[in-house]
């Protein structure tokens, strides 16, 4: 494999998440602690599967007029995240002190605004889509972050990462490296990834989605519920900062398409390397945020993945309970939490879990706790084997 | 300003309508031979399992066929490369069946369309068949992402001094998305590029400049259209100079708005 050397700490000055808990840090965290579930039956748009998803009020308000080109949820979601938490603000301040040109934009997204693509191909006349329609803003992988870079105006390395649910986690690792090369100074991080039939009817077809709200680690888990989330960060080479990103790690199941690796030998060898490039000890991990997707295989693979890679007494859980599987946006959601149990020295319990899958040996917090929290791993995994582990610190 | 990134071409894989294989098309890319643009033809990956070849799409065996060829052309085993894959749409056909099924009322989509509908479906397939563990990414950037994966396959060859293949292509879409997303021809390239020289090693591919504002490099007259065709085409300035062994500068744009520059050492 890849040498992995230690890597320097990134500063992470700025992060936001909105999910179905609500919009920006205070809802997420006032969800996590007083354990409320953002999860309800899924009425979205025609959907006439029984299942819960993790949907997020409010986007019903239009894009900027002068990003009007980008109307679809997606990029509304986004905007609606953007704005939170000073976020904005911040960005704009970062454009000030460092220049446009020299602030990366690494977007994460598992489907962009395919929805906006099944709304057209409904109102398809002679054969063609609607003139409403815009491919290029809204459908293309590629719109998300393009409309984050027209949103602020920037103008360095800009590009979006899709490998499916480790997309936003990976958006990390590609500005660290970014950074560290010199091709930019610093960088807007995220993922967004918005409820569709796509993923609904498609995880449905794999016989991967719960009627239940979805239930980790649970003995009788029996899939996901689906959610949508906006989340973003900015990281910065050159800043002071209470938050870093310690470390990352990279690996392919080369496996299955749609199924892990039943080892976990793929997710353990992530979450290896993220450590090696911390250059921390599995010990000196406080609390893994799992990705915990509630499907029988995931979690069953994840728990000898974490396992194998020496964390078995680890306190861990899943926060899905809480969103919904976001998706391409989970990475970004799940290192907004993992910075707020840091922040606030708390460690979410697996919400929805009633029994313990007795097959799972890893340390899953049953009961939520608080405690000071220094270290936080997050793992993400998607369809096509593609991992990610990700570790935030507070700085020392 | 000084150089931001440097890696080695090891090998490189090409396929596209008149351009079938690296080897092949080198009299072309540099202008000894005519250019004639004829349909692709089917092609049988070796690295992909019987079982998983059934389900593969266009798109899926257009990436296996530079990625097979840029190994084969090299020094370097399948297994031993983090992979970087990069496509402006991924598979359109397949989401424009998923589409086409969920305006239906019974609402069928094919669970295999599905797996086969994330931008990593090359990626996750290359993986299973090379028998790699390393990182691999899937990336988009509109007409941009053959350089968006080359500057991310190049940082982590710099970075983590690990040998990286970068894969680009992309296939036209059925219409009507076709018409929203006209792409003339499908297109793929691969390029093997590792952060130290070899006796393998076809050049050495610095990049200079984010900010350029040297005129954009264009192909030989033959093949400009074909450039422009579809964004993995984008790669032909340099993939042309390379077959003429040439030194070169060349600009490329990046966004709608900013060129990079790159400079080639045979």
């Amino acid at each position: 494999m890849t040498v992995v050397t230690r890597m320097q700490p990134l500063a992470i000055t700025h992060y936001t998440a909105t999910t179905a808990l609500g919009r920006g840090r205070e809802a997420q965290w006032r969800a996590l602690e007083n354990e409320r579930t953002g999860l309800a039956k899924c009425t979205f748009d025609t959907n006439s599967l029984d299942c819960w998803a993790g949907a997020v009020a409010g986007l019903d308000q239009p894009l900027r007029s002068d990003l009007a080109a980008w109307e679809c949820r997606n990029n509304r979601l986004a905007q609606l995240a953007l704005s939170q938490d000073g976020f904005d603000v911040a960005a704009k301040d970062l454009r000030a002190r460092v220049g446009s040109d020299r602030i990366g934009v690494f977007m994460g997204t598992s489907t962009a605004g395919i929805h906006h693509a099944e709304l057209a191909y409904r109102s398809i006349e002679n054969g063609k889509l609607p003139e409403w329609f815009s491919h290029r803003h809204t459908q293309s992988s590629a719109s998300t972050g393009e409309f984050v870079a027209a949103y602020f105006e920037l103008s360095g390395p800009t590009f979006v990462i899709s490998t499916a649910c480790s997309s936003s986690a990976k958006v990390f690792a590609a500005a660290q490296r970014a950074i560290q090369a010199g091709l930019c100074d610093a960088a807007i991080v995220g993922g967004v990834d918005s409820l569709c039939l796509t993923t609904l009817y498609g995880f449905n077809a794999l016989q991967l989605v719960s009627n239940e709200m979805c239930r980790p680690a649970d003995a009788t888990r029996n899939g996901i519920s689906i959610g949508e989330a906006a989340g973003f960060a900015i990281v910065d080479g050159s800043a002071k900062s209470a938050m870093q990103l310690l470390g990352y790690g990279e690996s392919s199941d080369a496996h299955h398409m749609s199924a892990p690796s039943p080892d976990g030998a793929g997710a353990a060898s992530s979450m290896r390397a993220a450590l090696q490039r911390a250059n921390l000890a599995a010990t000196e991990i406080d609390y893994i945020n799992l990705h915990g997707t509630g499907t029988q295989a995931n979690d069953a693979a994840e728990d000898k993945g974490v396992c194998a890679a020496e964390m078995g007494t680890t306190p861990c859980s899943s926060t899905k309970g809480w969103t919904g599987h976001t998706l391409g946006a989970a990475g970004i959601v799940e290192s907004v939490f993992a910075m707020l149990c840091i922040e606030n020295g708390f460690m979410p319990r697996s919400l929805n879990t009633r029994e313990k899958d007795p097959k799972l040996v890893s340390n899953i917090l049953l009961e939520s706790r608080r405690q000071t929290v220094r270290n936080v791993m997050s793992n993400s995994f998607g369809f096509g084997g593609s991992n990610c582990s990700l570790i935030f610190g507070a700085s020392r | 300003m000084s150089a931001l990134l440097t890696a080695f071409i090891d090998a490189v894989g090409l396929a596209a309508p008149g351009l079938t294989g690296w080897h092949e098309s080198k009299a072309i890319l540099r202008g000894d031979q005519p250019y004639t643009p004829m349909p692709l033809g089917n092609y049988s990956p070796t690295f992909l399992p019987a079982n998983e070849a059934r389900r593969a799409t266009a798109t899926v065996l257009l990436a296996f066929r530079v990625a097979e060829e840029a190994v084969r052309n090299s020094n370097h085993t399948a297994a031993s490369l983090a992979t970087v894959f990069a496509s402006s749409d991924a598979d359109m056909k397949v989401s424009h069946r998923i589409c086409t099924a969920l305006a239906q009322p019974q609402r069928l989509v094919s669970p295999t369309d599905f797996h086969n509908s994330v931008h990593n479906a090359p990626s996750g397939y290359w993986h299973i068949g090379a028998r790699s563990h390393h990182a691999s990414s899937a990336i988009a950037a509109h007409d941009y992402s053959f350089v968006a994966g080359l500057l991310e396959a190049m940082t982590q060859v710099q970075v983590d001094r690990q040998a990286t293949m970068l894969v680009c292509y992309d296939v036209p879409a059925p219409e009507p998305l076709l018409e929203r997303r006209p792409l003339a021809n499908a297109f793929g390239v691969a390029l093997l590029l590792a952060p130290t020289r070899s006796p393998h090693s076809l050049a050495r591919l610095t990049v200079e400049n984010l900010h350029s504002s040297s005129p954009l490099s264009a192909s030989s007259t033959l093949l400009e259209s074909l450039r422009s065709s579809n964004p993995a085409g984008r790669v032909l300035p340099l993939i042309e100079s390379l077959a003429r062994q040439q030194d070169a500068r060349l600009v490329f744009l990046r966004s709608d708005d900013r060129k990079m520059e790159i400079s080639l050492a045979i």
